[in-house]
């Protein structure tokens, strides 16, 4: 039996922003993969980058994190400490041969719905391609 | 051009000569450097106060049984030390004392840090019975030629940093060709100025960096690659680090032996990351299988993320893993892509900020549109 691959992505998305986008993008009809496990925390800055490598190493096929545009912060800088802290947890996925493009960070204000129906569809469709993650088959980790 | 203390003795003696008359001229309450222990050549770090103790001191030993930087932040964790102690450490110990003062783990003030230009330390396992002693004489020749010691940490093989960057004095040994007949000490700050007035021996001027410096950092570069090939690390994938990490016992030795892993708690020793029986329940019927203990590579990849950006290579890491696994070449390797990104140099400037807590509005503009 062939169950056609539908990727399980991970988003953690702002309260005030991301997760707004996406419920607008809801209210909106517009067209969302259900790929998509929304996960919601207050803010960007708030996403430890360990809960990323838990994700991805429990098997999600890919994880994004959504907030607020630089200096729209709703805690002012959270979301600068969330874009270093992404490009911290790329590299080092980079650098130990792990698929560090599973991984990605998009801003998504509250009133930008198809913004975020577009994002998720894109990365959605880019996961697919990428596979499965192969953690899924490892027992060793 | 810097100042040079020039003794005329060879440097082991010479420095030795010279923290005795920092103790007994009284400018230092307590000398900290290496001491034997046994005539094996069991050596240990200790906080001397006694001139007869200081006739066991060997600061130059190539040994480093804990990370001093580790140990001077434990005497300041609370304060500063009420009397001035002179310190006598390698570049990755200053460098890593002073990423944990960043981390407000310690303190600077009443240091007077003596360091050297470095030629490595022999890896732990190998200091047993002897065997140090015997290997010596050569460690002590290729240093002269300005060669790589065989037989020393891989990560001291591969280090570019051997030049201390913030010692008060530093003893010039790399690629000295006297250094049996003369001891230099280059004073870098005025606190190393004060300290060596009136100490036995003449103030000249010489330059630190030389060809044969710059030589030795390109050996070590291609010594770096070399070895990365060796142990297959020079391009890691998913399977490759499953396979590396496979033999880990998740005994943490690494973790503990490491001087920026100061946190009393660790996560990875928290109940934040305890795996519940409902956690070993879930991915039994997951996966059909688990490794117990869980969670190796989340711990060891999830440590990269914490102290990458500081990691100053000293090697620590693989001496004390039970099972020769090579971390601190893994670890280092990852720290140095992280410290390039961010244009960041662990332990160089006290001034400067840990990547981690700081941010700059502008910076990373692709990301996220």
């Amino acid at each position: 039996m062939n169950k056609e691959y539908n990727p399980k992505i991970i988003g953690f998305l702002c309260n005030w922003c991301a997760y707004t986008g996406a419920d607008l993008a809801g209210v909106s009809r517009l067209n969302v993969p259900s790929s998509l496990k929304a996960v919601r925390v207050m803010c960007s800055g708030r996403v430890n980058p360990l809960f990323v490598l838990k994700a991805f190493l429990g098997g999600a096929d890919g994880v994004i994190i959504m907030g607020c545009h630089p200096g729209d912060c709703h805690y002012q800088k959270g979301n600068y400490y969330a874009r270093r802290r992404f490009v911290l947890l790329q590299k080092v996925f980079e650098t130990l041969g792990l698929d560090f493009e599973r991984l990605a960070l998009s801003w998504v204000s509250a009133s930008e719905g198809p913004r975020f129906a577009r994002v998720t569809t894109e990365f959605s469709e880019k996961i697919k391609k990428l596979g499965p993650n192969p953690a899924k088959e490892e027992i060793f980790l | 051009m810097p100042k040079v203390l020039k003794i005329k003795k060879g440097v082991e003696e010479g420095i030795n000569d010279f923290l005795k008359f920092l103790l007994e001229s009284g400018k230092v309450k307590g000398i900290f450097t290496l001491k034997k222990t046994n005539e094996n050549g069991a050596v240990s770090y200790s906080l001397i106060t006694h001139l007869d103790e200081l006739k066991k001191a060997v600061p130059l030993f190539p040994l480093m049984p804990v990370n001093a930087g580790k140990v001077l932040s434990a005497f300041t964790l609370l304060e500063a030390t009420k009397d001035t102690v002179a310190a006598v450490l390698r570049p990755c110990e200053i460098r890593s004392f002073i990423e944990l003062v960043k981390r407000f783990q310690g303190s600077m003030e009443n240091f007077l840090l003596i360091s050297l230009t470095c030629g490595g330390v022999f890896p732990l396992k190998s200091a047993v019975n002897g065997e140090v002693k015997k290997l010596l004489p050569i460690y002590w020749e290729s240093i002269k030629k300005g060669n790589i010691s065989s037989n020393i940490r891989p990560t001291c093989q591969t280090c570019e940093h051997f030049i201390p960057y913030q010692a008060d004095m530093t003893i010039a040994i790399v690629e000295k060709k006297n250094t049996d007949k003369e001891c230099n000490i280059f004073l870098n700050t005025d606190k190393g100025e004060n300290f060596a007035k009136e100490a036995p021996g003449d103030i000249v001027f010489e330059e630190m960096d030389t060809n044969e410096i710059t030589e030795l950092k390109n050996k070590r570069k291609t010594q770096k690659k070399k070895l990365y090939e060796e142990l297959g690390i020079e391009k890691l994938e998913f399977k490759t680090l499953i396979k590396i990490f496979s033999a880990c016992l998740s005994c943490h030795a690494c973790s503990h032996a490491c001087p920026i892993c100061y946190c009393t708690l660790c996560d990875f020793e928290s109940k934040i990351f305890e795996y519940k029986p409902s956690s070993y329940n879930m991915e039994l019927n997951q996966k059909g299988g688990i490794r117990v203990p869980p969670g190796t590579l989340f711990f060891h990849i999830g440590r990269m993320v914490h102290m990458g950006v500081s990691c100053v290579g000293c090697g620590m890491c693989s001496d004390v893993c039970p099972v020769n696994i090579p971390v601190s070449m893994i670890f280092s390797m990852v720290g140095d892509s992280l410290q390039k990104m961010f244009e960041y140099l662990p332990g160089k400037d006290i001034e400067e900020s840990i990547p981690f807590g700081t941010f700059k509005t502008e910076e990373f503009a692709e990301i996220g549109e």
